[in-house]
This record gives structure tokens, C-alpha cells and sequence, in this order.
């Protein structure tokens, strides 16, 4: 196995462009546990690890930009204000020694469907940015993830940052595990109210082959929602958004969880996600006034 | 985890420092929490190889030819063995040698081992397996337990004639072990099946509440840390010396010289770093692996798991499939109670055999019932094999009979401690076995204090209710109090200590009394293992009180002294502490003979007179006598060395008799009782556990830091099972073979403890001591399923509760 350790992007992507097979690795906290369970046998590693703009974040016109070798635990500590869904997210990865070593980069790579931070980067619409030496470009979240553990990136490309809207509204996230820290996902939910375009955006994670929106559940709160004064929802129009966010799930049978009780979670999650914005959303609606 | 500790009645005290009763550090203590202490797996040699061991990717097949030719062409490789190159008995086993060294003609579970490698690197070793070419027949799954158990058409796991038959344990087909117990009314009928089921329908008819139903207790991992190690070195005699991780030497040492075909001087062993135990360890792994790759290659080798193949390397907790009837008055008064019980023992016998002596002995548990029908089964299925797990037979009958006890209670509308008490057995009280209980056993007064601790405060009176980490779900951020409602529940277990049935699980220690530079300092030498428990320091504890000196050092656990017996079944404080203690006393009776031929003792002072105390020998009457070091001298320059060795036997025990299952089959009892209070959130079906009280009798306190440390780990492993734990086995293959599925209770899981400690001696023990390690184990997973069901109202009737279950969906 051959192991790249480029210093600068240019040389990282210079590597990638030789060696499309190539993955790159930052935290290692996935790569990592593939090679040692041998489910992987790559001929190169590219160690993005040297690269500073990657471990960089900052302000970017409307965005935050986030570099994608930015640890979660940089994200928990800085921003709560410009992402909270992210940040909490962000919380419920695995453990505090993972947390200072795994990246959004290398979980939006892995793009494992149960990976923690894709239903936020879908809901609020997050942008990511792939670098290739043919030059950068742009891809919505919404676009990202194309099939089981297939994306947008290239083989020459690199994930190079996420562009975090700034939030206009409440931002949940919500995750089942069967023990109260350190667990993998069995089923998990983001939901983003935009107070200034008027819309909802939802993610859910582990119960499809991709992370995925519930597109009908967005359009029927979307409408149904008081943007004016932000008034409680009638009982049956939270239940009917989360039987709407249910029904897109599709997930199966596992050994970390029933379909059928993926379903159901997913539905709770999304009445109490819901409300619990609600409740944001009017104090937010107050404090204007 | 704040714990509080609360003792009752008077500790036991030594004069000397770090003697019994006190807590002092333990010697690895500081090596394991700095990382510096060397597990089995960190044991290198300059010119060792790797071994690694190619397994069965299928359940169930037949081996039709192994081919091993290009494996031997890979550069680096030194050696590749199959079962034709077992040099002596091809099979091993605990108790039952039925277990192939390496697998021949059949494979019975996936992960069986079927062929060896040693190279020069590990890497070496994995392409190496790769090129090895197995030719299998693949064989349906011989998966369902009770078919196994019942069902004579059910295909055989063991062909025909290929085992020897232990008529005694009623072995038969897939059955491992029948053990039937009768009492009472059912006595006379025993065997007859048609009688049987009228004297049932005859108690059902004279009782008033009646409750009965099927539960299940899944397939639980030890989930030690350090996987299975360990190294192999060949001897200039053609011997070999193994290193291992293990909790018998001298167990692992008779299965292995056999299948080696040496004599039994030929093979030595020494204890390596152990990561942890908990009855995984009894059955052997890598060590005759090992040893048959070090003999080929006339090499070091070193053998370790991955954590994946840990997992298929050692033992389970037998799932169990049970059927419970209990009958009582209007009074709450057990009337009769019927058990039939299958555990899962998987491709090779293990522990099975004991582990049903004890599901079925303590079937029932500690309650009075006087006409009691049980029928314990023990199985062969090409599932994992099961075996030896902290608690032994008897969590799974507990899971039971606890969750009985709670439903007869709510049928008859009585508080469930009232109707423990209503039924508790006390010092006197007979087992089903008819074994009579001859130790103090205050399970009442136990109840009553449990119920009486006080309760955690309310969520409303937290410090900051909305904290995630306080509710169900964590930080993962499910509920902010959404559908989160509080249980209580109760439970409480009786756990067999030490070995039973008949078997002399004795002990043996060797301790030497020296002067080294004008100081006293005494050697303690076992085979026993330190899996964590915390013997390492009770040996020295024990050393300290009985001789009066400061300075002991513990030997190596190795076999160059006799067996100290198993570090399980909660045993070693009381045997290989026994052992130690008589040793102890041989060395000072032959000091005292010392003192006396050199004329240091006044002719008319008997023994009872004199002692150790602080490195001398003193009279009550007369006072300090002389010094150790005086009376001594130097080892070096030619003092006195005083070493004594001395086994220590437990009273006899008895086999059960194999139709009415009576018999006083087990050396002592212990009971934990346990109070859990939980939150659950019933919309999502994930717990919070808030709350796990615990009151125990121990008889005696040695050393209180690591009695709490004990009933604190059985505790959380009991919630474990409780909660989360269970290797999901689908058509005989582990679904979740790892940490990311395999679930752990992690510190945000694991509540604060109230362990409140009786001690109440038992007149045949050492110190009037009881094992300590098993019993919390037992009541722990009743006391919290009881609490979930007491906030959901839902029956949950599978050990460990899912969320599926307590949301309502059928799995």
C-alpha cells in the first residue's frame, strides 16, 4: 500500500488526479476500522491531514464556511450559533476520543446512510464543495447522495468544505440509539424552518440506502405552517407531518433495529421535532416584535 | 457513578496495615488505569511467529478435502496445519471431550477452527489463509433449541456413535443434559406424564391465582476487553511453555497435554495480563493452537484474536427458553410452581452440563413452594457453543421466576416485595433439591431494606431537568420529557458459590516466610487468576492478618504450584483465600515450633497464647517474645525459611439424582436483592435507568473498595442484559459480531448505586465470607425489566427488553 501525505491542496489533488482509486483519509475513524477489519484493501491512502484550509472554518459571504477535515468536536465548541442542527449532531457521534478525530468530510465520503451528519446537512440545505485539479465546483447536499454509498464525487475529486447556510429559523436533530451515548444510529431526523423564504426542509438518516428528505412532509408543513405568528399546530397537522416524514422512509430489517420500528420513531421524532420548533419559532416570532 | 456503601454490623479488623477489612490499592491497579500494565496480547518475542486460525464460514457443513499446498508457497510462512497434525487426542472439551482441536469431517458452528498458519508476519499469515482450499458441503442449520431439546426426528448436531454417552446427565441425541426435578405431589407421579399433568390440573383447581408464561433470555457476551492471546514457547526438553490469558492453568493444562501427546511435565504455564474474564475464558482458545505451531516450527508463536473472532473464539451466555406455571392462595401463599427450561448450548457441550444442574436447582429460586415439577434440557444446535458466564444457569432462571413473581403479585393486587416475603426462604429453608440451607440467609430482612432506601428525586427536582444526559435517549436528543414516565421494580436471586454437583474445586497455595535485609517478608504463591476480580490483593490481605507482617509479594500465577481451581463461580476469596489462609497458618504453627526448640517460648504458654503481630512473636501473656528477624535470621546467610504448602477442600457436595433431582448438590448461597427505578420514554421505547439499589449479604467484608467495585460490575452487567445486550443469532449466524452492534452499557447508562451490606457470616466459610462477584448479576436484570414493565404495562417477557418492545411492535 502506498501512503501519500501531500502538504498543500494542490498537491493533494494533484495525488487524487494520479491515483483515482486512492482514498483519502483525515480522522481515520472509518477508513481506519475498514483496514483493520480488512473489508478494504486499498493501493493508496492520501493523508489530507497536513492540509491547513481543510481544518479552517469561517465566515463565507451567507454561508459558514466549514473545511472538511474540521473534527466534530471544533464544530461542537464553535458552532452551536451558525449550525446548532450540525452541532447537535455534531454531539451524538460516538465518543469524545472519535469526536476530536472524525470529520463531516470523511462522513460525507464514507456516505453511510447512518452516518450522524447528513439528515442536518440536508435540511437546512447545506452546499459542499469538491475540489479536482480540473478546478472547484458545487453540489446541494439535496443532489449529493445519489445511491447506497454513492455520491456526486468524482473519482479525481476531494471534499473540500461544506457551506453552511446561515440559520433563519429553528434547527432539530433527533437520534435513536439503543443506549444513551456512544451508539450508531438507528434512526435519525433534521428538521429546519426557513422563517425568511417560508420553508421546511427535512433529513432522515438510516432508513433508506441514502440519507434522504421527506419532500411531501416539507411541501404539506410548508403550507400548513403559520409563518405569520407561528400558532400551534392543530394535533392532527402534527400528526400528519409525521406520518408524512414517516412514510418516506424506507427502511429494512436489521440487527440494529425493525423497519417497522424505524418507521414509528420516525414519526415521533418528527411530531416532537415539530413542536419543539414551534416553541422556537414564536419565541423567535416575539423577540421581533 | 456516585456510589454509597453502607455497611451494617461489625467489620472484620486486622492490627496489621492493609490487612483484611481495610482497602488497600491494588498492585496492577496503577499499570491498568496508566496503560502500562502488559495484557496477554502485549507479550512479544524477538524471533516469535504469528499464528492465525482459519474458521468456518458456515453453521453446518461437511468437510470434504482440505488443501493446503499454496498456502505453504507463501514467502514467510513456516508452518499450516489441519487435524492431521493433532499429535494426540483430537478433541477437548470441559466436560464432555467432545470439541475438535480442529475441525474434521463436520463443522458445527461458523467460526469453528479448521486450519492453522504461522508466518512471519500477521500479514503473511491472513494471505496465507487465503490460499488455503476448503471443499465443504454445506448442511442445513440445526438452529431451533426446543426442537433440539423435544424432538427426536430433529437432525443430530453429533453423528451416532461418534461421542462418548454420559448416561448420568440423561445425554441423548441433541440433548446435552436432562435434569428433571420432582417434589411434593408431583414426587410420586415422577416420569409418568399422564399423572403428572392431573396432579398439575388437581393444584391449578385448589389455587386462586394462577400465572404462566413463556419467556426468554437471549444469548449474552462477556464483552471482555482483551481478546483471546496469548504465546507459545517451544523447550530444549520438546516441551513447550505456554503464556496465556486464561481462568484455570491447571484445568487448561489436563485438556491440552492429551491432545499434545506429551506428559504433563512437558507443558508449563504461566498466567499472562488478563483483560478480563467473566467465564469466557474457562473453555480453552489459542492454547493447543499455539502450542501445535510452536512444536512444528520450533518457534515462539503468538496467536490473537481480532475482536470479530473473538466473538466466534469464546463461549456465550446460553440463551434460554422457558415456561413458568405458578400457582398461590389468596394470600399470596406458593401453592406450586412448573419450569421447563432450554438452554442453547450450541455445537459443543462447554459448561452446559452445569450450567442446566443449576438452572434447575435454582429453577425456582429462593421462594418456598412445596410441590415444584421442573425439567431442565441442555442442548447440542450448530449455533455458538454457550458456556461458562458470570451467573451460570441461574440469571436465566431468575429472569423467570422474578418476572412470575411480579405478575402473581399484580394478579392477587400485592405490593411485590409482600409477596416475596410472603414466600422467602430463611436459614433452615430446603431448596427443591431438598439441599437444606445451613448458612444465615435473611432474604426478608433483605426485601424490606431494599423497599426502604430512599428513592432518587424526582425529574422536576433535578438541578437542571432538561439536561439531555438525564433522560432516555441522551444527548442523541429524543425527548425533552416527551412520553417519559417512572418505574420502579424489584428483584432478588440465589446464586450456588464455589463448584457443585460432587466436584472438589480445591485449592492450593504455597507461602514462604523469609528475612530479607533484617525484614520479615512473606511469599504467596497460587496457580490462581487475576481476571480483574481483585485476588491479587485479598492473597496479600489475608497474608498481612494471619502472619503480622507488612511486606508480602504475590508470585506469578503459574503451575509450578498446586491448582487453586477457577476464577469463577464467584470461588477464589473463599478457596484459593482459604488455601492461603491455611498455608498461612502452617507457616506461623511452625514458627511457633521454631521459637520453641530454640527455647525462645516459655515451656508452659500454649499456641492459643502466642501470635504474629508487626514482624514478631508475641505472647498474650508475657508480651513480645522476640523479633521475626531475630528468631529467623537472614535467608541470605543462612536464617531459616519457613514455606508451607496446603490445600484447601470445601464440604462434599452431591450429584443430583437423576429422576426426582434431589440432592445437597451446591457449597454455599448467596442473594443480592435489587431496587431499580428507570425512565422511559414509552413513545420511542429507550430507557433511562436512574436508580439501581442494591443490598447484599457477603458474610464478611475482606476488602471493601473492591466489594463495591463487584456488586457494582455484576450490577451494570446485569443491566446489560436488561437492556441492550444480545448477539442476535439468525439460522445459527451471529448478526452482530462487534462493539458497533454488540451494546455495552456506557457510563451514561449506568446509574448511581445505593449498596447497602449485610453481613451475616456463614460458620463454614473462611472468615465466614460468601462469594461476592455473581449474585448481583442474577437480580439486577429482573429488578430493572420489572421497573420498565411498571412504567409501560407491557408484559416484556424477552431478556433484553428491545424498543420494539415496549412500543408494541412484533419482532
Amino acid at each position: 500500500m502506498e501512503f501519500l501525505s501531500p502538504s498543500t491542496l494542490e498537491e493533494a489533488l494533484e495525488a487524487k488526479s494520479a491515483h483515482p482509486d486512492g482514498v483519502p483519509i483525515m480522522g481515520g475513524t472509518d477508513v481506519m476500522v475498514e483496514l483493520n477489519f480488512d473489508k478494504r484493501r486499498p493501493e493508496t491512502l492520501i493523508d489530507l491531514a497536513r492540509i491547513p484550509e481543510l481544518a479552517e472554518w469561517g465566515p463565507d459571504g451567507e454561508y459558514t464556511r466549514l473545511g472538511a477535515g474540521v473534527p466534530y468536536t471544533r464544530i461542537i465548541e464553535n458552532l452551536q450559533k451558525q449550525a446548532p442542527a450540525l452541532a447537535r449532531a455534531s454531539r451524538t457521534v460516538a465518543s469524545p476520543q472519535i469526536r476530536n478525530r472524525g470529520t463531516v468530510g470523511g462522513n460525507l465520503g464514507g456516505a453511510s446512510p447512518a452516518g450522524d451528519t447528513h439528515p442536518p446537512l440536508l435540511a437546512t440545505d447545506a452546499v459542499i464543495e469538491l475540489a479536482s485539479v480540473r478546478g472547484r465546483r458545487t453540489v446541494a447536499a439535496r443532489d449529493f447522495y445519489l445511491s447506497f454509498r454513492t455520491t456526486a464525487l468524482q473519482p479525481d475529486e476531494l471534499i473540500t468544505a461544506i457551506l453552511l447556510p446561515a440559520p433563519k429559523g429553528p434547527q432539530q436533530f433527533l437520534k435513536i440509539g439503543t443506549r444513551n451515548a456512544m451508539v450508531i444510529s438507528v434512526a435519525g431526523f433534521s428538521l429546519s424552518l426557513d422563517a425568511e423564504n417560508r420553508t421546511v426542509g427535512t433529513g432522515l438518516g438510516s432508513v433508506g440506502p441514502t440519507p434522504m428528505r421527506a419532500e411531501a412532509a416539507e411541501e404539506f408543513l410548508t403550507a400548513e405552517f403559520d409563518w405569520e405568528s407561528g400558532s400551534v399546530p392543530s394535533e392532527a397537522t402534527v400528526r400528519r407531518f409525521g406520518e408524512l416524514v414517516a412514510s418516506a422512509a424506507r427502511p429494512i430489517d436489521d440487527q440494529r433495529g425493525s423497519a417497522d420500528y424505524r418507521k414509528h420513531s420516525m414519526s415521533v421524532m418528527a411530531r416532537r421535532a415539530l413542536s419543539w420548533s414551534v416553541t422556537e419559532y414564536r419565541k423567535g416570532a416575539t423577540r421581533c416584535a | 457513578m456516585a456510589t454509597t456503601t453502607t455497611r451494617t454490623v461489625t467489620d472484620l479488623s486486622s492490627t496489621t496495615k492493609d490487612g483484611l477489612g481495610s482497602s488497600p490499592l491494588r498492585p496492577d491497579g496503577t499499570l491498568k488505569v496508566t496503560g502500562e500494565f502488559a495484557y496477554s496480547s502485549d507479550m512479544w518475542m524477538e524471533d516469535m511467529l504469528w499464528g492465525m486460525t482459519l474458521r468456518s464460514p458456515h453453521p453446518h457443513a461437511r468437510i470434504l478435502g482440505i488443501d493446503i499446498t499454496e498456502a505453504l508457497k507463501v514467502p514467510g510462512v513456516e508452518a499450516v496445519l489441519t487435524h492431521e497434525d493433532v499429535p494426540g487426542a483430537k478433541r477437548y472439551g470441559l466436560e464432555y471431550k467432545d470439541q475438535p482441536v480442529l475441525a474434521f469431517d463436520k463443522v458445527r458452528y461458523k467460526g469453528e477452527p479448521v486450519a492453522l498458519v504461522a508466518a512471519d508476519h500477521p500479514e503473511t499469515a491472513r494471505r496465507a489463509m487465503e490460499r488455503i482450499k476448503v471443499d465443504y458441503e454445506v448442511l442445513p442449520p440445526v438452529s431451533d433449541s426446543r426442537r433440539a431439546a423435544l424432538d427426536p426426528e430433529y437432525p443430530l448436531v453429533h453423528e451416532e456413535g461418534t461421542l462418548k454417552i454420559h448416561e448420568e446427565y440423561h445425554q441423548s441425541g441433541n440433548r446435552v443434559r436432562y435434569q428433571p426435578i420432582r417434589t411434593g405431589d408431583f414426587r410420586d407421579a415422577a416420569g409418568r406424564k399422564e399423572e403428572e399433568r392431573r396432579v398439575l390440573e388437581t393444584l391449578r383447581a385448589r389455587a386462586d391465582a394462577v400465572v404462566e408464561t413463556e419467556y426468554e433470555v437471549g444469548m449474552q457476551d462477556q464483552a471482555f476487553l482483551g481478546p483471546e492471546s496469548g504465546l507459545a514457547v517451544p523447550e530444549e526438553d520438546g516441551g513447550v511453555h505456554i503464556y496465556v490469558a486464561t481462568q484455570w492453568l491447571h484445568n487448561d493444562l489436563w485438556q491440552i497435554v492429551p491432545c499434545l501427546g506429551l506428559p504433563e511435565d512437558k507443558v508449563r504455564m504461566t498466567m499472562a495480563g488478563v483483560g478480563g474474564a467473566f467465564g469466557g475464558r474457562e473453555d480453552l482458545s489459542m492454547q493447543i493452537h499455539g502450542a501445535m505451531l510452536a512444536l512444528r516450527t520450533g518457534k515462539p508463536v503468538k496467536i490473537v484474536y481480532n475482536r470479530e473472532e473473538s466473538f466466534y473464539g469464546h463461549v456465550h451466555r446460553h440463551p434460554a427458553k422457558m415456561r413458568f406455571e405458578h400457582g398461590a392462595k389468596a394470600d399470596g401463599t406458593l401453592l406450586y410452581a412448573t419450569l421447563e427450561i432450554i438452554v442453547d448450548g450450541g455445537a459443543y457441550a462447554s459448561a452446559t452440563p452445569a450450567v442446566v444442574g443449576v438452572a434447575s436447582s435454582l429453577g425456582i429460586g429462593p421462594y418456598e413452594v412445596p410441590n415444584v415439577l421442573v425439567d431442565a434440557y441442555g442442548v447440542y444446535t450448530t449455533n455458538p457453543p454457550c458456556g461458562a458466564m458470570r451467573g451460570f444457569g441461574a440469571v436465566q432462571a431468575c429472569f423467570g421466576y422474578e418476572s412470575q413473581m411480579d405478575k402473581l403479585a399484580e394478579k392477587l393486587g400485592m405490593h411485590p416485595v409482600d409477596l416475596r416475603i410472603k414466600n422467602a426462604m430463611s436459614q433452615g429453608s430446603k431448596i427443591i433439591t431438598g439441599q437444606e440451607l445451613h448458612s444465615p440467609l435473611p432474604m426478608a430482612e433483605m426485601l424490606q431494606r431494599a423497599r426502604d432506601l430512599p428513592m432518587p428525586v424526582d425529574r422536576s427536582e433535578l438541578p437542571d431537568p432538561a439536561d439531555l444526559r438525564t433522560l432516555p435517549g441522551g444527548v442523541a436528543g429524543t425527548t425533552h420529557g416527551e412520553g417519559v414516565v417512572r418505574g420502579v421494580g424489584y428483584g432478588v436471586g440465589l446464586k450456588n458459590l464455589c463448584f457443585s454437583e460432587g466436584f472438589d474445586d480445591y485449592s492450593t497455595a504455597r507461602v514462604r516466610l523469609e528475612i530479607v535485609a533484617g525484614e520479615p517478608i512473606v511469599l504467596v504463591h497460587t496457580a490462581a487468576a487475576e481476571v480483574g476480580q481483585g485476588l491479587v490483593t485479598v492473597k496479600g490481605q489475608i497474608a498481612r492478618t494471619e502472619l503480622g507482617v507488612e511486606k508480602v509479594v504475590i508470585n506469578p500465577s503459574d503451575t509450578g504450584v498446586g491448582s487453586a481451581g477457577s476464577s469463577s463461580a464467584s470461588r477464589q476469596s473463599y478457596m484459593t483465600g482459604g488455601a492461603v489462609k491455611l498455608a498461612c497458618e502452617a507457616v506461623r504453627a511452625s514458627v511457633f515450633a521454631i521459637a520453641r526448640e530454640r527455647g525462645v517460648v516459655p515451656a508452659d504458654r500454649h499456641d492459643a497464647d502466642l501470635s504474629l503481630v508487626g514482624g514478631k512473636l508475641v505472647s498474650a501473656t508475657d508480651g513480645v517474645l522476640t523479633s521475626l528477624a531475630d528468631l529467623l535470621g537472614d535467608s541470605a546467610s543462612g536464617g531459616t525459611v519457613v514455606e508451607e504448602t496446603r490445600e484447601h477442600h470445601h464440604r462434599p457436595t452431591e450429584m443430583l439424582d437423576p429422576v426426582l433431582g434431589q440432592g445437597s448438590s451446591h457449597t454455599q448461597f448467596g442473594m443480592c436483592v435489587h431496587r431499580a427505578v428507570v425512565d422511559v420514554d414509552v413513545e420511542l421505547g429507550l430507557v433511562k435507568v436512574v436508580a439501581l439499589d442494591a443490598v447484599q449479604d457477603v458474610g464478611k467484608v475482606l476488602h471493601p473498595q473492591q466489594l463495591a467495585g463487584q456488586i457494582q460490575g455484576a450490577s451494570t452487567q446485569g443491566l446489560g442484559l436488561a437492556l441492550m445486550e444480545e448477539i442476535q443469532v439468525k439460522d445459527s449466524v451471529i448478526r452482530n459480531p462487534s462493539f458497533t452492534d454488540y451494546l455495552i452499557p456506557t457510563i451514561l447508562d449506568t446509574p448511581p448505586m445505593r449498596i447497602d451490606v449485610l453481613e451475616h457470616p456463614d460458620p463454614h466459610a473462611p472468615y465466614g465470607l460468601r462469594g461476592a462477584g455473581e449474585p448481583p448479576t442474577l437480580s439486577s436484570t429482573p429488578a430493572i425489566v420489572a421497573a420498565v414493565r411498571d412504567a409501560t404495562g407491557r408484559a416484556l417477557t424477552h431478556a433484553p427488553v428491545r424498543p420494539e418492545d415496549i412500543v408494541g411492535i412484533e419482532l
